[in-house]
């Protein structure tokens, strides 16, 4: 069988998930844009960091930005990388990375 | 009949490629995200420094001051700030604003100069200028 080895159907959910995960991103900047430089120093910092919804707000950009960034850099595989095994394990690798990633940053803000 | 035959298959040479601006900013915008994706690991390692302890916060002052991170930071600084603003651009664009060709170009080069000239003042702070 001579099968063209590409996705299909995930197209539209993809694009529209790395607008929103962009528009969260973008927020989450500006949020931290105006709270950062009200605290000073390591003891300011690390209350920031560990407020409530600064943690949520924080987790919710780590998650985006994994999310983002496997859309993002999928593509760049799709577009650059002929061998359907070659952009396999690179997809398998990038997921690795973005999911082991996302679990050490979050981590390191939720045993504040 | 035969010389005019396309020569096929055809291979782009990148190195030949003259992009349009938007093209340009374009590509730009795929490098840097790139570079983020690539630099994750060193930006999360800062966090954990930033938050360990009084200790590591020091640390983290040692590391920053070292000049070759600074240079890669400054890099990142310009990464961020580049796909930030085309982030902004590309979402206007799906909203339909600025889509005409000489909109597009001009958001394009906004983007470029925004996004230089955010680096260079934010640059500024990371290297100690002010």
């Amino acid at each position: 069988m001579n099968r063209i080895v590409v996705g299909a159907h995930y197209g539209l959910k993809d694009w529209l998930a790395q607008r929103v995960t962009a528009v969260v991103m973008a927020l989450y900047t500006l949020l931290m844009l105006v709270a950062v430089p009200m605290a000073s120093g390591y003891d300011g910092w690390r209350a920031l960091m560990s407020h409530g919804f600064i943690r949520f707000a924080t987790f919710v950009f780590i998650i985006s930005l994994c999310y983002h960034a496997w859309v993002g850099v999928r593509d760049i595989w799709m577009d650059y990388v002929k061998s359907a095994a070659v952009r396999l394990v690179l997809h398998v690798a990038t997921l690795l990375v973005l999911v082991g990633n996302a679990g050490w940053a979050t981590q390191i803000i939720w045993r504040l | 009949m035969s010389e005019l035959r396309k020569q096929r298959p055809k291979f782009l040479n990148l190195a030949e490629i003259r992009l349009p601006l938007p093209g340009f900013a374009s590509i730009l915008h795929r490098i840097s995200g790139a570079g983020l994706f690539l630099m994750l690991p060193l930006l999360i390692w800062l966090l954990q420094l930033s938050l360990g302890s009084a200790e590591s916060f020091e640390t983290l002052k040692a590391v920053t001051g070292n000049p070759l991170v600074k240079l890669i930071l400054f890099g990142l600084l310009w990464a961020f700030l580049h796909h930030f603003c085309m982030g902004i651009r590309i979402l206007l664009i799906d909203i339909h604003v600025g889509v005409e060709k000489q909109a597009a170009r001009a958001s394009a080069k906004a983007v470029l100069a925004v996004s230089l000239a955010l680096t260079v003042v934010l640059g500024g702070k990371l290297f100690g200028v002010y």
